[in-house]
């Protein structure tokens, strides 16, 4: 009997010749991560611990990413402590805003850096760490308290996941792309539909998409409750690990007799965009259908969509037009890398003519935590991947999740748009 | 195990920013972070719940994200047990992590109300409602999280398991 991708890597770091689903495994970690708000418990934890030394500094990464640049006094002390703490335990992979060559959300910078490859087993504290099974990687987040166990241990104990396959066939419409087919899922199956389960994203659609789509598509598995979502290595998979310094790579792809919990067929050619509504991810409806929903703010960014595919969609859309004088919007690129990116190509121009409010990577607006709060009574179209009560400011506010095409094209209107209205 | 207080009873999908949303993320202290615990959903929470407390929630409970400062500022808040018809899986391995029992029941949701005084034997699984003379069980934990409960949680567990290791020699990796 086969096994899945997801079985074989945590077979592989339980070093067993096999595991099925239930199963409860010890594994070895091989990259262990946290960021500003979830680090600084860990640490705490480590030393109650009687921890000294982290189990290996090179696979240790610490990315400040939420409170940063430093939005108050208390993150600065965050920030600082754990600069620190990197130091004390030779800890390479520390990034903060303003200082090394790349910095920024954690989600897209750890791939950009070439710390991401399939068949890892990625221990992260943050929900959104299920990006990274779109290089193939077995990701999931964790708490603070795992995280420190997993520094201290090098392992993390794992029941093993049953998989859910999902097979996207045929050719995606115009202004449809991954963020459209993750929300169609989700409000398909729930925001339970996948809990304690891993998603496994496969078939043509899945393979037309570039690894910044498929991290979007991952990132968001989290949301319908998946352990971890997860992508067959591909040529894709390897022209973008070849980009990022990665040149020898074990591959872990699905058997074809692995036993599946379901099997999911999404005909993707008659998927229009989607938007969720408030206040759950799976609260998700044809953009139709709420299409004319005064907004009061916009936002493009975020680990979601916040990568260099993202901003060159949403400026397809913004190019030569103005962002609606009764909405405000923000684009935040979601590292420097990709900050410099779109700076060169002209797109953080387009922005900026646009009126848009441009910053420096961070996941400030998308949690809540600061830059660009919304109000009582508010309305966002974001490409963010929560719309939770009261997730990016007051609790009388509304977040709606898109793509960053329906976004652009909301800001310009002021409104919930469909992009052909403005780009004709 | 028993435990035993006031049930506060909230709805399905109670997700981890509401229990501590993310304004308040930079804070480590337990009872700084339960001073905030579901203030935008009930007012005052930290200062009406009690020592022995237990939360009652529907589906999905503790879902989003993964902070820790969810299940922390629970447990600063003196709350004993939580009970729901099922959890996200970061929020129940943080409360089991840090000591904090978390029984799955939908039977036992139904036979409750909010401000009911209850009782449960967290090992056994057994759930009593004093006020309305119901019972029901839960299925008990693993004797895993048991012991990991009972060790304190993951930090003490860990603390064990590093005092009584051999130090190795330090490998190198290529």
């Amino acid at each position: 009997m086969g096994m899945t991708m997801t079985e074989k890597i945590l077979a592989r770091a339980s070093e067993q010749a096999e595991v099925r689903p239930g199963e409860i495994v010890q594994v070895s970690a091989d990259l262990v991560f946290g960021q500003d708000t979830t680090m600084p418990l860990a640490v705490i934890e480590f030393r109650r611990m009687g921890a000294e030394r982290v189990f290996d500094p090179d696979r240790v990464a610490i990315v400040c990413d939420h409170f940063v640049p430093n939005a108050t006094v208390l993150a600065a002390e965050r920030t600082k402590s754990l600069r620190e703490f990197a130091g004390e335990q030779g800890i390479a992979h520390y990034f903060e805003a303003g200082r090394g060559k790349n910095y920024g959300v954690e989600h897209a910078l750890l791939p950009e850096e070439g710390m991401i490859w399939p068949g890892m087993v990625v221990v992260g504290a943050d929900s959104h760490t299920t990006s990274y099974g779109a290089l193939g990687a077995f990701a999931s987040g964790f708490g603070s308290t795992d995280v420190a166990a997993a520094m201290a241990l090098g392992e993390v104990w794992l029941r093993v996941p049953e998989t859910m396959r999902f097979v996207y066939e045929g050719e995606l419409g115009s202004w449809v792309g991954a963020k459209d087919l993750i929300l169609y899922t989700i409000g398909q199956i729930g925001v339970t539909g996948a809990l304690y389960r891993t998603m496994e994203l496969v078939g043509s659609a899945i393979e037309s998409l570039t690894v910044d789509q498929r991290l979007t598509m991952c990132n968001m598995g989290v949301e319908a409750g998946a352990k971890n979502a997860i992508v067959p290595v591909d040529p894709e998979t390897e022209r973008y690990l070849r980009a990022v310094g990665i040149r020898e790579v074990s591959i872990y792809n699905s058997d074809p007799d692995a036993r599946y919990h379901s099997v999911t067929e999404i005909e993707v050619s008659e998927i229009e965009p989607q938007v969720a509504c408030p206040s759950s991810p799976d609260n998700v409806k044809p953009l139709s259908e709420v299409t004319g929903t005064r907004l009061d703010a916009a936002f493009i960014g975020s680990c979601t969509n916040g990568r260099i595919d993202d901003l060159r969609r949403a400026a397809r859309v913004l190019e030569g037009k103005r962002v609606s004088r009764d909405l405000r919007l923000i684009v935040i690129p979601a590292t420097q890398d990709v900050y410099l990116q779109a700076l060169r190509e002209g797109l953080l121009e387009v922005f900026a003519e646009a009126g848009a409010a441009v910053s420096t990577p961070t996941c400030g607006p998308c949690f809540g935590g600061h830059m660009g709060l919304l109000a009582a009574g508010e309305r966002v179209i974001a490409t963010t991947n929560r719309n939770f009560v009261g997730r990016m400011g007051h609790p009388e506010s509304e977040v709606f999740l898109s793509s960053p095409v329906v976004a652009a094209a909301s800001a310009v209107m002021g409104r919930i748009t469909h992009p052909d209205e403005v780009v004709r | 195990m028993v435990v035993q207080g006031r049930a506060w009873k909230l709805g399905d999908n109670v997700d981890t920013d509401q229990l501590v949303p993310g304004r308040y993320l930079s804070l480590t202290d337990p009872q700084e972070l339960a001073s905030h615990c579901l203030e935008d959903m009930i007012p005052r929470f930290h200062e009406l719940a009690r020592q022995g407390d237990i939360v009652v929630a529907g589906e999905n409970f503790g879902c989003g994200s993964s902070r820790e400062h969810a299940a922390t500022a629970l447990k600063a808040l003196g709350i004993s047990c939580l009970l729901a018809s099922s959890y996200a899986r970061i929020f129940f391995r943080n409360c089991i992590n840090l000591g904090l029992p978390a029984l799955t029941s939908s039977e036992a949701i139904s036979g409750i109300q909010d401000g009911d005084e209850v009782r449960i034997d967290v090992a056994a699984g057994a759930i009593e409602n004093l006020t309305r003379a119901f019972r029901c069980s839960a299925p008990p934990l693993s004797s895993f999280l048991i012991e990991l409960i009972e060790a304190g949680g993951l930090t003490a567990y860990v603390r064990d398991r590093l005092e009584a290791r051999v130090p190795a020699p330090r490998e190198k990796r290529e």
